[in-house]
């Protein structure tokens, strides 16, 4: 590309435009630093009313509660242990049929595509899953988080086309060396491919982190409740916890509950915010391999 | 015949270990996608949780019938319908602009912090998002205190009690949360266009919306056409999470979507094979309107995803 940038001046078209883009970034960025602020409220003062730009009167009060919150906390164990064991068992699983599939002389290969492809198209959708979900015993077990999201075609897609790129002569070699499959596609294979494991990692945490619904579906117990659910039903039906009852009873009113609420969704979403800046290239990546495919 | 069936069997047995990585993929579908597939047919029975499915009579399209006589059924079919029109007709084009937009920025380092920032929301849960626009939206929250401050309100209103302002939460809230994520696409699109085109239309005198129009519009033309299939087929879907969260018993009149019948009706109330049968009938006309999708857009563009 050939670089031709002659001075331009700066006309009421850039500065408009600029403003515009700055007003997008406030937009977006607001909401996550209203959550931060009213965190950090004092419940007393928070009985005042809802904060706008920064917080009254700085308090710790409000974390102290969620962090001594056994419940909460144990739904953020949950929600850490399915982010982890999920995402490893989904890169893993979804890695080596992708691999396996990717060989053009695998016999059946033909059928084996059909068949994944036709599961793009059609889907039983909400009730008949839910009643499979039943009758394989995964109603109200924490395995319903992982053996339903250890496969999807979309991700199995991305790393067939990535194989692609790596050259035949690496594999070839290590067959020469007397490699079996399963040593080529873990010596030489996933080492090469460590950019779309990544990709496809963080797409499956951040799946993982978030995800509230398969809780309400499938959870009954308290104690396998992730994270997001228990916030769920904290902010939509507003149900409070034992502890929290006990803080609000102290503070004695409707709205101290409210900078608990911001705290809990604060220690929700600390993560994806901490590991954000680092990890957003890759994500942008994953979907530009999944738009080029589709 | 028989030789060839032996070589193939030796072949196959030579590539177990290929084949031992792909068969339990092959399983895992078979179960978690056909098996469900398969008890759609659950949609003509009375089937009951309890009992094995063979023991359930046939009852043909008792249930078909019944809610296509349902109000409930046909009011959700109108709130799906309402609110996907109005992310269609008024959200579609915002990631566009924004992506046109963003483009004319020329400070790169503005440009990549700007488009970083716009898809943070993207990966915050709908849980988080969502407890965010309630309080914005009830009793003393940010949308009252602007409106009064501007004028256009004198007294609080409980926007999310009240159905009628429903769909246009979800309208707005969805912008807000998506627009960066959606515009990705876009922008990489205008990224892979030739400067030289540009460079061609300034030297022939093109101003900036020209250029914009002729150059940077045509050439993402068939990314738009593609989103645009997948956004008109997927018009009888609704962003569940959202409308979970952002639902409530007041507003439910409007906020209650097809997905959100289907649940209501096969998980709450527990009529399986009624919801089955309302599954059944909505996989078929999204499979069509697909179809269609892609047939009308190959006809007037040329741009088609097959």
């Amino acid at each position: 590309m050939v670089k031709r940038r002659r001075f331009r001046r700066i006309g009421i078209f850039e500065v408009c435009n600029a403003l515009l883009m700055l007003a997008v970034c406030f937009i977006t960025l607001y909401p996550m630093w209203f959550v931060f602020i009213n965190s950090f409220n004092a419940p007393e003062q928070a009985l005042l009313g809802t904060v706008n730009w920064f917080p009254k009167e700085f308090s710790l009060a409000s974390y102290s509660v969620v962090f001594n919150d056994k419940t909460l906390m144990n739904g953020f164990y949950i929600t850490t242990m399915r982010t982890v064991i999920g995402t490893a068992v989904h890169v893993l699983f979804t890695a080596v049929v992708a691999y396996g599939l990717s060989k053009s002389h695998l016999i059946g290969r033909k059928l084996y595509l059909k068949i994944a492809l036709i599961t793009m198209l059609f889907s039983g959708g909400l009730i008949p899953t839910f009643i499979l979900m039943t009758k394989l015993g995964l109603y109200d077990n924490f395995l319903v988080f992982i053996i339903p999201a250890m496969y999807t075609f979309f991700n199995m897609v991305i790393f067939m086309s990535f194989y692609r790129t790596i050259p035949e002569s690496l594999e070839e070699s290590a067959k020469v060396d007397g490699a079996s499959d399963y040593g080529v596609l873990f010596r030489i294979v996933l080492p090469n491919s460590m950019a779309v494991i990544a990709t496809i990692s963080l797409f499956s945490a951040v799946y993982h982190w978030n995800d509230y619904y398969q809780g309400v579906l499938y959870i009954r117990s308290q104690d396998i409740l992730p994270m997001q659910t228990m916030l769920y039903k904290i902010i939509a039906e507003n149900s409070m916890s034992a502890i929290q009852q006990q803080a609000m009873a102290q503070f004695g009113a409707r709205l101290p509950g409210n900078s608990i609420k911001f705290a809990s969704m604060m220690v929700a979403t600390l993560p994806i915010l901490l590991f954000y800046p680092f990890i957003q290239r890759y994500l942008v990546k994953g979907v530009m391999i999944g738009a080029i495919k589709g | 015949m028989f030789q060839h069936k032996t070589g193939a069997i030796k072949l196959f047995t030579r590539q177990w270990q290929l084949q031992s990585m792909v068969i339990p993929g092959i399983v895992w579908m078979l179960i978690f996608c056909y098996i469900p597939m398969f008890w759609l047919i659950i949609a003509f029975m009375d089937y009951s949780i309890a009992k094995p499915m063979l023991q359930s009579p046939f009852v043909g399209l008792k249930h078909f019938e019944d809610f296509m006589t349902d109000d409930r059924f046909w009011r959700s079919i109108r709130n799906t319908l309402g609110m996907s029109s109005i992310k269609l007709i008024l959200g579609f084009p915002i990631p566009i602009f924004f992506a046109l937009m963003l483009n004319e920025i020329r400070n790169i380092r503005f440009k990549r912090t700007v488009q970083t920032i716009s898809y943070l929301p993207h990966f915050i849960a709908w849980t988080i998002f969502g407890g965010i626009m309630l309080n914005w939206l009830g009793e003393g929250g940010v949308i009252n205190q602007l409106m009064m401050a501007l004028g256009l309100q004198d007294r609080e209103i409980l926007f999310n009690s009240e159905p009628k302002y429903f769909w246009w939460i979800t309208y707005f809230s969805d912008t807000l949360k998506e627009t960066g994520w959606s515009a990705i696409i876009y922008i990489a699109a205008i990224a892979g266009i030739d400067p030289g085109l540009y460079e061609a239309a300034e030297l022939d005198g093109a101003n900036r919306w020209q250029r914009m129009w002729h150059i940077t519009i045509q050439s993402i033309r068939p990314t738009i056409a593609i989103l645009f299939i997948l956004a008109v087929s997927g018009i009888l879907g609704s962003n569940f999470e959202q409308i979970f969260m952002l639902k409530n018993n007041m507003n439910l009149r409007m906020a209650e979507s097809l997905d959100l019948y289907i649940y209501n009706m096969g998980l709450v109330s527990g009529r399986h094979s009624f919801s089955t049968a309302v599954l059944f009938v909505r996989s078929i006309v999204a499979l069509g309107l697909l179809f269609l999708a892609n047939y009308t857009s190959k006809k007037l563009t040329g741009d088609s995803i097959f």
